[in-house]
């Protein structure tokens, strides 16, 4: 084994994990502030307003990601002449911008489904008692509604957050550096594959269990009222 | 059960015919399994009904007939050709792979079978001089895991942005639709690939024609796991039968109007 190749190829390494992250962070973000509002319109009883949430779901939920990656970035490339007369291709030109839209749309499809799934799984009976106090339409999603179906949705969604995290490493195919392309460019020239590839699956590690703590942190955050409480909190509680 | 038994058997005499087939000892190779990228044209590349065409593939069909061996082609993507000759998917690397110092430490190459130079291409009149001056702050484009991304990174490291891709055909696609602004790679590739295409149509090389040894080597060989010692002879004896028969300068009148031997 090569320590010395490992040693000398960390501080490309450490780019390539900004890159990552930066990556991965815009596309959560962004994603997530895309899927709230498809997800309302997801569960809406209007065909109108359900039809194209719900064709956009399946495009992005029943095509791999990589085929998604190459059809935004090859794809924009062809119509290259269109998107310049519209002032986009400016954006498209850039492999960090296709790259960001296409993980955003993927995780956005992702994460709607599992907040769709997560608002209709949200008690007819705590709805009711809501409706009961007077509450209805928007106060009713904003105070009852949501703040439940998210947290019935966490689980699901720290799993499509780490998903995300390692589709992210397809983006070496548009020529970004991020952990896996620096791998694959050092790998190259120096064909030490399993040095270096071990050393991106570590990095890819510590950011997985890094995130997956920071999201069970939250967790126990939004869900501190399911807990009992603790004892010395409690010596008021009249037996 | 009798229709068990007689799977078994086959199975059997299946994985004998395979072992007797294998090679044993060197001078025993009848059969050699050729791997290639068939992404590099005009050397190496996939036609409209999916065969393996090029330059490489018909020197690597006329060099097994030379050598009177039967052979059978697998493709695999460039970034993973040595670890899968070296994982034994195939025994030869017949691909356009220029013969370097780094890779001698893991494969061992044949004599070359041909040497070309390496250039830039960028759009028509777009009037870039070739040196770390003239190409600052410009985007270059060049396949990964190549001599030319070496030499690229190397030489212009500092002065340009160096953008890496999969296959030649998709930095290619990056020059048309204006994201990189040159691209390297050998001129043959360049011509046969890209400038005597449609899509190249408005492009021209610029700037010299590069074989520095340093980062060029001494041309274009097959490789073969190290210590395959009888097959590499066989293959260099191919190489020199190929050229004396004139079978060689045939297949190069194919591909190309100028000599890609060298000399």
């Amino acid at each position: 084994m090569g320590f010395n190749i490992i040693l000398e190829s960390m501080p490309r390494f450490l780019d390539g994990t900004l890159i990552t992250i930066q990556i991965t962070a815009l596309s959560v973000v962004i994603g997530l502030c895309l899927a709230v509002p498809l997800a309302l319109m997801r569960v809406a009883k209007n065909p109108f307003v359900r039809g194209p949430v719900y064709a956009f779901i399946f495009y992005f939920r029943g095509t791999p990601l990589l085929v998604q990656i190459f059809l935004i970035y090859y794809g924009s490339g062809q119509f290259q002449n269109g998107l310049s007369q519209i002032g986009l291709w400016y954006l498209f030109r850039e492999a960090y911008f296709c790259a960001i839209m296409s993980l955003t749309l993927n995780t956005a499809a992702y994460t709607a489904e599992i907040l769709r799934g997560a608002i209709q799984g949200v008690p007819w009976g705590e709805i009711e008692a809501a409706r009961a106090c007077g509450m209805s339409g928007a106060l009713l999603y904003r105070r009852i509604i949501l703040p439940k179906a998210f947290r019935l949705a966490w689980p699901a969604y720290t799993n499509e957050v780490v998903f995300l995290l390692q589709a992210s490493s397809l983006v070496s195919i548009i020529t970004l550096m991020d952990i896996t392309g620096v791998a694959r460019v050092l790998a190259a020239r120096t064909f030490a594959f399993y040095e270096l590839f071990l050393t991106a699956a570590a990095i890819y590690l510590i950011l997985v269990y890094g995130l997956i703590w920071v999201f069970h942190r939250i967790e126990y955050r939004i869900s501190a009222h399911l807990r009992a409480a603790p004892e010395t909190a409690q010596p008021a509680a009249g037996m | 059960m009798k229709q068990f038994q007689k799977l078994f058997l086959s199975i059997i005499m299946m994985a004998i015919a395979l072992a007797l087939n294998s090679p044993v000892s060197a001078g025993e190779w009848d059969k050699v399994r050729i791997g290639t990228e068939g992404a590099y044209p005009p050397f190496n590349y996939v036609d409209k009904d999916g065969n393996l065409q090029g330059f490489d593939i018909d020197i690597a069909k006329a060099l097994c007939e030379e050598m009177g061996v039967k052979y059978e082609f697998v493709v695999q993507d460039w970034d993973g050709i040595i670890p899968g000759l070296m994982a034994k998917k195939y025994d030869a690397i017949i691909a356009s792979m220029s013969i370097t110092e780094e890779r001698k430490q893991k494969v061992d190459f044949t004599e070359k079978y041909y040497l070309t130079p390496a250039r830039f291409v960028a759009k028509k009149g777009a009037d870039i001089e070739i040196s770390t001056e003239g190409l600052k702050g410009k985007t270059v484009g060049v396949q990964r895991a190549t001599i030319h991304e070496n030499f690229l990174r190397d030489n212009f490291g500092k002065s340009v942005d160096i953008k890496s891709y999969a296959t030649q055909d998709e930095a290619n696609m990056d020059l048309v639709s204006g994201r990189v602004d040159l691209v390297i790679a050998d001129a043959t590739v360049l011509l046969g690939g890209f400038l005597e295409t449609d899509a190249g149509a408005g492009y021209a090389f610029v700037g010299p024609g590069f074989t520095d040894k340093e980062w060029f080597g001494e041309g274009i060989g097959i490789a073969l796991r190290k210590g395959d010692d009888a097959l590499r002879k066989m293959f260099n004896e191919a190489i020199q039968g190929i050229r004396k028969k004139g079978i060689y300068q045939k297949i190069n009148a194919k591909y190309f109007d100028f000599d890609v031997y060298g000399d």
